[in-house]
């Protein structure tokens, strides 16, 4: 697919060499090259400087420390959460949005990408006034004995609030993109809506609803700025990772806090690969083994 | 023909739940903020949007933007140009890499960025010996802030590129064009929408960048403080209105954002349906 696009290069009568047609390959090359390495991998390199010194004993101790490892089931369970809340209002929403027209959808669809226009901190500090105890959702919920604020729940909210788009946007153009003639035979033999959804749609849109809800919960493992108001942060209850990362550095323990996000960089990019190889062999599989 | 989910009662049903879902969750949020800031009237709101901290928050996060934009301008359609018009090997690793940023935690990022150029890093030291502060300084901010929004620019304009080919160009090579009137009057025309939706990208993240800057700024009142870091102080200092005062600002780049995002969409969809 990409070798015709990507294929600008001449064959000369003589054997073994090629010559681009389009300029610009030493200038872009170089500076691509640059960016990349100064930009983005050099600063790595710091982390594998800090924790060089280490023994592998006392960066166990680290990362193994209670305090810690309570933060990774709060970060972790609040996350998976988020991600499933997601994965339901995500196909509702690209459902909704593919399938219907009706008044408000321009405006509907253009909120859904909300989260990812609005920064952070202001997310953060919305939720928190929203949910405390005199805020509007706080006072509403006050009744049910539903506290969010400065519990776990409320670390999920802000988690599923800033991932919102993940799932919506990736299971939105594999919808638009099914041909009619599916749901229709579906129907013409007689389905009802919920089996023929089940059977008939739903195997389409399987792989791009689990990146999405993968997507949505890997960035919700990294969130910091929208969880740390509305989480009250206290030790062992609501302190999420990357704020153990944060609080680390507060106390001038570079080494603490990078051991800690070592342990964090490693799980989002091994759940990256992990989705991505996931998804190449749904895509071969679903178009004959190749 | 009738089609899954086209009985009138569910179509009402399922459009009734997202829409209330919607607008609890992404609505209400987006009304408290401005219901927050102008709580005690315009002229409150104005007090706190001038004053001398909030303008200084407002001109450093600006000067940053500034600067990072026309940065990531330059290398996204430097490697997009690059991984769409030449094979070479590693143009797939290239590809993977500039992704780093969008998995990286933003407090990881600036941990990272601290690491190396702070003062125990391995170039900080070096650094500090020549007099030059870059971490808790706006350099650091602007580094930062480069890193976590490259991938946008870049990210808008491969699979467009991709998708569009090199015909064109190429054409233009055999008819005599130079490079730089090649991407002028063929390349350009072609990407100028994706690369202005990639640059609005680029400048709400900028502007809105909290975890990453926040390791890195220090947060001095008047110098190394942006604008979100601003919201964070003042909530914490329970000046709320003050804080949503700030807060609205950014919000307001928010729906902006959001406003042009639909209008390109909306172009692209009429260009589509006239072609």
């Amino acid at each position: 697919m990409s070798q015709r696009a990507a294929g600008s290069r001449l064959a000369l009568p003589f054997p073994g060499r090629t010559q681009r047609v389009l300029p610009g390959f030493g200038l872009s090359l170089g500076i691509s090259l640059t960016f990349v390495s100064l930009v983005l991998l050099l600063p790595l390199t710091g982390l594998v400087g800090q924790l060089a010194g280490l023994s592998l004993g006392e960066y166990w101790a680290i990362i193994s420390e209670a305090r810690v490892v309570a933060s990774y089931a709060i970060t972790l369970g609040a996350a998976a959460v988020a991600a499933l809340v997601n994965a339901a209002f995500g196909l509702l929403l690209a459902w909704v949005l593919v399938r219907y027209d009706f008044p408000g959808k321009r405006a509907l669809d253009a909120l859904m990408d909300l989260p990812f226009a609005l920064p952070t901190a202001v997310a953060g500090i919305t939720l928190a006034t929203l949910y405390s105890s005199n805020g509007w959702m706080g006072q509403a919920l006050a009744p049910l004995g539903l506290e969010v604020a400065y519990t776990w729940v409320g670390i999920a909210l802000a988690m599923a609030f800033t991932s919102i788009p993940f799932v919506v946007r990736t299971v939105q153009p594999i919808l638009e993109d099914l041909p009619h003639e599916i749901d229709e035979a579906a129907m013409t033999l007689g389905a009802r809506d919920g089996v023929a959804f089940r059977r008939v749609i739903l195997p389409h849109l399987w792989p791009a609803l689990v990146t999405g809800t993968g997507l949505a919960f890997v960035r919700s493992l990294g969130e910091f700025g929208a969880v740390i108001f509305i989480a009250g942060n206290m030790p062992y209850e609501t302190e999420i990772t990357s704020l153990m990362i944060f609080v680390k550095l507060q106390e001038y323990d570079y080494v603490g806090a990078s051991a800690i996000a070592s342990a964090v960089l490693a799980t989002s990019l091994a759940l990256l690969l992990a989705i991505n190889l996931w998804q190449g062999r749904f895509i071969r599989r679903l178009h004959g083994g190749n | 023909m009738q089609r899954i989910g086209d009985a009138p009662a569910l179509r009402r049903l399922l459009i009734g739940a997202a829409v209330a879902l919607s607008a609890l969750f992404l609505l209400l949020p987006l009304v408290a903020i401005f219901a927050q800031a102008f709580s005690q009237g315009l002229a409150t709101f104005w007090v706190n949007v001038s004053d001398t901290y909030t303008l200084a928050a407002i001109g450093l996060t600006l000067f940053v933007t500034a600067l990072t934009i026309p940065i990531n301008l330059v290398f996204g359609v430097m490697l997009a140009w690059l991984v769409t018009r030449f094979t070479f090997p590693g143009r797939r690793l290239l590809q993977t890499l500039i992704d780093i940023p969008f998995a990286i935690s933003p407090v990881v990022a600036g941990l990272v960025y601290l690491l190396l150029y702070g003062r125990n890093g391995w170039l900080g030291g070096w650094l500090d010996a020549h007099d030059i502060q870059l971490m808790f300084a706006w350099p650091g901010i602007l580094l930062v802030t480069v890193f976590v929004t490259c991938p946008f620019v870049a990210r808008e304009l491969i699979p467009l590129m991709q998708a569009q080919g090199s015909r064109e160009e190429e054409a233009a090579v055999t008819l005599g064009a130079s490079g730089f009137t090649l991407f002028r009057r063929v390349t350009l025309p072609n990407i100028r929408w994706a690369l202005l939706y990639g640059v609005i990208l680029t400048n709400a993240r900028a502007v809105g960048e909290f975890g990453a800057v926040s390791v890195v700024s220090g947060a001095i009142r008047g110098e190394t403080n942006t604008l979100p870091l601003h919201v964070e102080l003042l909530y914490q200092d329970y000046n709320t209105v003050g804080a949503f005062a700030s807060a609205a600002l950014l919000a307001l780049i928010a729906l902006f954002t959001l406003a042009a995002k639909a209008g390109l969409e909306w172009r692209a969809a009429r260009r589509e349906a006239l072609a």
